[in-house]
């Protein structure tokens, strides 16, 4: 096979198994466009998530594992924009406490790093530092406890957070779901936030440090979420978000919509719901393209070229008068800002946050199967990558199953075999991804679509 | 009085819990840089290396409780941990043959090994869940306690109680065997001597007729002891859930490189920094400040410095400040 023919027709063949699930229950395949838009409309977040990582380690080598910490700072930024403001968090007092507490918390970081690189080091400069760290901890914290514990005390059953910026107030934020699309680059902007941070600390020294810092400041992110009940409601959850596109329930209620439903032959409830990820997909596709297009010009771009040189070669690109460590932090940024985009997208579309659903194999380790077996270093490659993985993640599961019925077919219902074997079947996913990846990395290390 | 008591108070939450956890992070710590040492990379599979060893241990045990088999006083999983060593044991000499092996003929970068270690974490993760599912598993029997709270109030006569859990003992105990070895093996035997040559000059050691797979042999086994020791002795002392020991892997990180990855003394004391410095800052000290100080100052709030859920916090922030400040550790160790 060709190289160039190599990336249509596996993407052809991604294609058909999306339709195969839409049209047909033989086999594996349910049968049901429901399902199969479904899975495709995470498999384009999950194509975006890989784009970003893509970036980071295709085009500059930098091994980030902290992917989930920025999908759910995205997921943050969503509710942080798509919910009404809760009644009293800022006439209470509550809220600007809490504002107050993280500008003196970040004033005091800010201080402690000044204090650091202006001062001649000695014993001066240590008791400053320690001191600032010190009192500006305890003077946030004052600030800080009042501020939640005011804002937790409202309505906590079902609010005690702060709310977001959704202008249609508590009774109208639906109308305005729109809003939510805001979200998406502003979560971004909070990954890159993070991403900044972290590779302030981290690159620049050996890759296994920023791979446990990563790791680290993924799992961190994930507790405050759990933990700060007054931002997102922590292990509460925050459940019927707003959205951008129609609901199901206002579709089946217009008489137009249910006209042309039945023109096509359908029930309003399977055209509401199809219609609905429709919109969701076309959504998704576009910021897809669009991602797709920008990284591909970045690629093709000087400043791809010099990424990819010292990915190569770091201390010719060093040689070369390039400075390397700038240009890691901005690749690592950027990518990182795009798995923000990502988890605000995805936060829109499941219209919940649930912090406690984040977990790093899924959200961190599967993103990297996708992007090293669809070819790290090529867009397509990881877009690929993330269609085919994403789907099989879903149907390793009745994949199980029906190899577990076959191979024991000739044995009692009851049979302990047999049953172990059904059991097993939910355990599948790990492995077979396990597999999946040793074997591309063994056999095809440069992945399916290889880069040029 | 007033200062025995706080003092109990404080053994009580903070150093006993904080040893036996450091102990725990030292042995998970020790497998971690052996492997960083030998074989040049960070094993992310490691949390879930002692996830299988774990699993192993835990059937075996309740097989043996089933045949009615006991250690008396201690857990019956002490007899069943060499089994559950020798398992954990082929499965990582066979993984090394079946996958590793290849990287390291070819020479490959660092970081593809990193990548190849998750492949192995997730196969890992896979087969744990098979075998043991992903609920909470308890396996701990035996006596319970060797002095209980109340026990402690009778003898002493004081207000505070002290419990001190067989498992607690049995932990410090056990880890200061295998390190006693361990270091033993590392620097008076002669395969112990030639890991050590290996991980310092790869090359001088090939020269010098050290044959590199037995090297690396040796450091599977000792590594699968290591780690299946860790997690049984964590899963007797807390409880058994494949997540936990997959999230153990951060704190594992930071103890490795807070001691300097690669230096196996370091381990141990980055073990225990990373436990105490947890346990210390979750803890609401209150009432031993209400023991030590005087009435006037006794504090109103919990004086707690941060909440318990978030103890990753404090290794990553060790780990962040020992990287800012000392980026090779505590104690010297390698850097590529």
């Amino acid at each position: 096979m060709s190289q160039s023919l190599r990336a249509p027709l596996l993407f052809a063949f991604v294609a058909v198994l999306f339709i195969l699930e839409g049209t047909t229950s033989a086999w594996i395949f349910s049968g049901s466009w429901n399902t199969s838009l479904g899975i495709l409309n995470m498999a384009l977040i999950s194509a975006i998530m890989a784009l970003g990582v893509n970036l980071q380690w295709g085009y500059a080598g930098l091994f980030n594992v902290g992917i989930m910490g920025f999908v759910a700072l995205g997921g943050l930024a969503t509710v942080l924009v798509s919910l009404p403001p809760t009644p009293g968090t800022w006439t209470a007092g509550g809220g600007p406490r809490i504002v107050l507490a993280l500008l003196l918390g970040a004033a005091t970081v800010v201080a402690a790093v000044l204090i650091q690189s202006r001062l001649p080091k000695g014993r001066v400069r240590a008791l400053g530092t320690l001191t600032i760290l010190v009192g500006g901890f305890f003077l946030y914290r004052w600030a800080f406890d009042g501020g939640v514990s005011v804002v937790e005390a409202i309505n906590p059953a079902n609010a005690g957070n702060i709310g977001g910026l959704n202008p249609g107030g508590v009774d109208g934020f639906r109308d305005w779901g729109v809003i939510t699309l805001l979200a998406w680059p502003l979560g971004g902007v909070l990954a890159a936030g993070a991403a900044w941070v972290i590779g302030k600390t981290a690159l620049g020294l050996r890759s296994d440090y920023l791979a446990i810092a990563t790791l680290g400041i993924a799992e961190i992110i994930i507790s405050v979420m759990k933990n700060e009940d007054w931002l997102a409601r922590g292990v509460k959850n925050v459940i019927g978000l707003p959205r951008p596109v129609p609901y199901e329930i206002d579709l089946q209620n217009s008489a137009s919509f249910v006209e042309r439903a039945a023109s096509f032959g359908l029930d309003a409830t399977t055209a509401s719901t199809i219609y609905v990820k429709l919109a969701y997909m076309v959504l998704f596709t576009v910021v897809l393209l669009v991602l797709l297009w920008l990284a591909e010009r970045a690629l093709k771009s000087p400043w791809g070229r010099m990424m990819r040189a010292i990915r190569d070669n770091e201390t010719a690109a060093e040689a070369m008068g390039k400075d390397v460590t700038a240009r890691h932090l901005q690749i690592f940024i950027l990518g990182s800002a795009i798995c923000g985009i990502a988890g605000a997208m995805m936060t829109t579309l499941d219209s919940q946050l649930t912090p406690g659903a984040y977990q790093p194999l899924r959200f961190t380790f599967l993103i990297w199967v996708m992007v090293i077996i669809g070819g790290s270093g090529n867009n397509l490659g990881s877009i690929l990558g993330a269609f085919l993985i994403w789907w099989l993640w879903v149907q390793v599961e009745p994949m199980g199953l029906w190899l577990s019925q076959v191979l024991t077919s000739g044995l009692a219902e009851d049979n302990w075999f047999r049953v172990a074997m059904a059991d097993s079947a939910a355990h599948m996913r790990l492995f077979t991804m396990g597999i999946a990846l040793l074997l591309v990395l063994r056999f095809s290390p440069r992945g399916l679509i290889p880069e040029k | 009085m007033d200062f025995l008591n706080g003092l109990v108070t404080l053994a009580n939450f903070v150093l006993i819990p904080a040893t036996s956890y450091g102990a725990q992070l030292a042995l998970g710590a020790l497998g971690v840089t052996l492997i960083y040492g030998i074989l040049r990379f960070s094993n992310f599979a490691h949390g879930d290396t002692m996830a299988f060893g774990t699993t192993i241990t835990i059937l075996l045990t309740w097989w043996f409780q089933s045949m009615g088999i006991s250690f008396g006083v201690l857990p019956t999983a002490l007899l069943a941990l060499p089994f559950g060593i020798a398992a954990t044991g082929l499965l990582l000499v066979g993984t090394d043959r079946v996958v590793y092996r290849f990287y390291r003929r070819k020479k490959a970068a660092p970081v593809i090994l990193v990548i190849v270690s998750v492949g192995v974490m997730f196969i890992m993760n896979g087969i744990v869940r098979f075998i043991i599912g992903v609920s909470d598993q308890n396996f701990a029997d035996g006596e319970r306690f060797i002095i209980s709270a109340r026990d402690f109030k009778d003898m002493t006569g004081l207000a505070e109680g002290l419990a001190l859990r067989t498992t607690q003992v049995l932990t410090v105990v056990v880890a200061v065997i295998v390190v006693a070895v361990l270091f033993w093996f590392l620097n008076k035997t002669r395969t112990g001597k030639s890991m050590r040559a290996f991980s310092d000059n790869e090359d001088l050691a090939l020269l010098s007729g050290i044959n590199p797979e037995r090297v690396v042999m040796v450091t599977w086994l000792i590594v699968a002891g290591l780690a299946t020791v860790a997690g049984v002795l964590y899963g007797l002392d807390k409880s058994f859930k494949p997540f936990t020991y997959f999230q153990l892997l951060l704190p594992i990180f930071a103890s490795a490189v807070v001691g300097g990855l690669g230096n196996p003394l370091g381990a141990i004391a980055g073990g225990f920094v990373v436990a105490f410095s947890e346990v210390t800052v979750t803890y609401a000290w209150k009432k031993v400040l209400t023991y030590w100080l005087p009435d006037s100052l006794a504090p109103d709030g919990l004086v707690q410095l941060m909440s318990t859920d978030y103890k990753f916090a404090v290794s990553f922030a060790i780990l962040i400040i020992v990287l800012l400040f000392k980026p090779t550790g505590l104690f010297k160790g390698q850097s590529v």
